[in-house]
């Protein structure tokens, strides 16, 4: 029994995603067990042994976990998971690839992006875009959970004093190769850990344009999102998108800079304390969300904001 | 080479939906329906893949009632040669959708499966990597480029902090994201041709797949609403306003 989390890691640290999903394990209750999976991961499961709340960590550390390669580690997971209560990963993108691989492996269902716990076999999931919010019931004897980040506090990374073992599991599938990758390279926050986060939309009219918000961004240590207009649109690359197929956003403050506000780039930040909305059409539907709305051309407002910040 | 697309009938994207009022569910009469559009997406790159001379098949599937022979007849008006209608009143889960299309993988041998990496209404984004898990294949999710040489699939997939390859040995699935591809528009004469094309029936009962489910919907609310606040005069004020009332910078 007890309940496995999977750790998303970069070999040294345990990413800040992982932390709300321990407090999602703390809500359902039961013994805590963190899997590490990687190559040369050792470090990153001396830090998950610190996090608050933490029972056990495994750390399976092979070759064949490097570039988390969902055949290989749903084959992992679904093993050293057995017998679980629960098997507790981020909705990330790197959860929602191998996840429900795990649940089919073990033959149960998946109860996708959780909000809320509301007992250990009752959660709350929104659907259709955020639009309704489902509570569902699962009576599977494992529960197979993707965790929306945005629903739940991080726990502490520090004050616990777990042990580590090595899980010495070798799943190699063979049927996939890591070829490469292009990741975005930046100092500022990640997206969906900034306390402040600046999107700008289709009213940006091209990249070059972005770099005013750069600039305000910097100013504030915020990070800078982007609606789908303005990704489709070839102004800043997709993983900069906030939005229903984008990323989830829940900061302090969001503001929203030439961005209308259909529904999909909504269901992807309302869940923010505060938001800021700057467009110079007044009807735009991003002002029925937003806390403070201001009415004006963005190209004077933003240079404007960049002065008095 | 044969290609398998299974489609799903959703909610049209542009209604917004209304929660019932006894909370049991969404309300879905009289609301226009249409194929979901990762699903458009993963019709539409079969097609280009068929286009190119890679693909020589493709079958268009779907888990649902009789009313969702509209939108396989769509996607046979777009490019798809014949479609699969598992017939079922229930509102299948994804992991029986994944079974079902499992024992349609055993009976058709497609070399590729490219489907949608969610639909729009359930929002579960698990059916094609469950049914990769199934059928033993590899799987590229959430593609944002697909290309087929040599035996093997590479597929460059959108994650969180930007774009990684990977290569899969075939067969394999693909789940699709949306710069994929742009998805045509079905012609007319394509419409009318698309009806005469072969659109087979199975009850779920013959591929012996049950579509019971393990979760239980208890209720279905409205999110918490959002109110309008105040609109601000100049920025000036904004700025005060944040730093003062709000106390976010």
């Amino acid at each position: 029994m007890g309940i496995l989390v999977y750790a998303e890691h970069d070999n040294n640290s345990i990413k800040g995603a992982t932390l709300n999903v321990i407090t999602a394990a703390k809500a359902i209750g039961g013994d805590i067990t963190v899997l590490v999976a990687g190559s040369g991961c050792g470090a990153a499961a001396e830090a998950a042994a610190k996090i608050d709340g933490v029972s056990k960590v495994l750390c399976a550390d092979n070759a064949a976990y490097e570039h988390q390669l969902a055949e290989n580690v749903a084959a992992l997971v679904a093993e050293a998971g057995k017998g679980s209560s629960h098997i507790l990963a981020a909705a990330t993108t790197t959860g929602k690839n191998f996840m429900p691989r795990v649940a089919a492996l073990l033959d149960v269902e998946q109860i996708s992006e959780i909000v809320a716990v509301e007992s250990a076999d009752t959660f709350k999931r929104p659907i259709y875009a955020g639009n309704a919010i489902a509570t569902v019931q699962n009576s599977d004897s494992t529960k197979v959970i993707t965790v929306r980040t945005t629903g739940f506090d991080a726990a502490a990374a520090e004050g616990g004093s777990a042990s580590v073992e090595a899980l010495d599991v070798a799943k190699d599938e063979g049927k996939s190769a890591f070829v490469g990758e292009e990741l975005a390279k930046s100092d500022r926050p990640e997206l969906t850990a900034a306390k402040i986060v600046i999107s700008g939309g289709r009213g940006m009219q091209n990249g070059d344009n972005f770099e005013m918000l750069y600039k305000v961004a910097d100013k504030l240590g915020a990070a800078v999102g982007a609606s789908r207009a303005a990704v489709d649109a070839g102004f800043v690359p997709n993983d900069m998108q906030v939005g229903q197929t984008g990323k989830i956003v829940a900061p302090d403050l969001y503001v929203a800079v030439g961005i209308s506000g259909a529904i999909q780039h909504l269901a992807g930040m309302k869940d923010s304390k505060v938001i800021v909305a700057i467009n110079k059409d007044e009807e735009a539907p991003i002002f029925q969300v937003a806390d403070y709305g201001l009415v004006a051309d963005l190209f004077d407002a933003v240079p404007e904001l960049d002065s008095l910040v | 080479m044969k290609v398998l697309v299974p489609i799903k009938r959703v909610v049209d994207y542009n209604v917004k939906v209304r929660v019932k009022a006894d909370n049991s569910g969404v309300d879905l009469a009289n609301v226009k329906m249409a194929m979901n559009p990762f699903c458009e997406i993963a019709v539409e790159e079969a097609v280009r893949l068929k286009e190119k001379g890679v693909v020589t098949e493709i079958i268009a599937v779907t888990i649902g009632n009789k009313a969702a022979q509209e939108q396989l007849r769509t996607a046979m008006a777009l490019g798809a040669d014949r479609s699969i209608l598992v017939e079922t009143e229930e509102d299948a889960q994804p992991l029986a959708i994944a079974k079902a299309l499992k024992a349609l993988v055993d009976k058709e041998s497609p070399d590729l499966v490219i489907l949608g990496k969610q639909a729009i209404d359930g929002d579960n984004s698990q059916t094609g990597q469950m049914l990769a898990a199934l059928a033993g294949m590899p799987q590229g999710t959430f593609a944002s480029e697909v290309n087929v040489a040599d035996g093997k699939v590479k597929v460059t997939r959108e994650i969180d902090g930007g774009l990684q390859t990977v290569e899969l040995s075939l067969p394999a699935v693909v789940t699709t994201d949306l710069r994929l591809n742009e998805p045509r528009y079905a012609s007319l004469p394509n419409i009318m041709k698309a009806k005469k094309k072969p659109l087979e029936v199975i009850s779920a009962a013959d591929l012996g797949v049950s579509f019971a489910s393990s979760t239980k919907t208890l209720k279905v609310e409205p999110p918490a609403e959002r109110s309008a606040g105040i609109k601000v005069a100049s920025v000036a004020e904004l700025v005060e306003k944040l730093k003062n009332e709000a106390k976010v910078i």
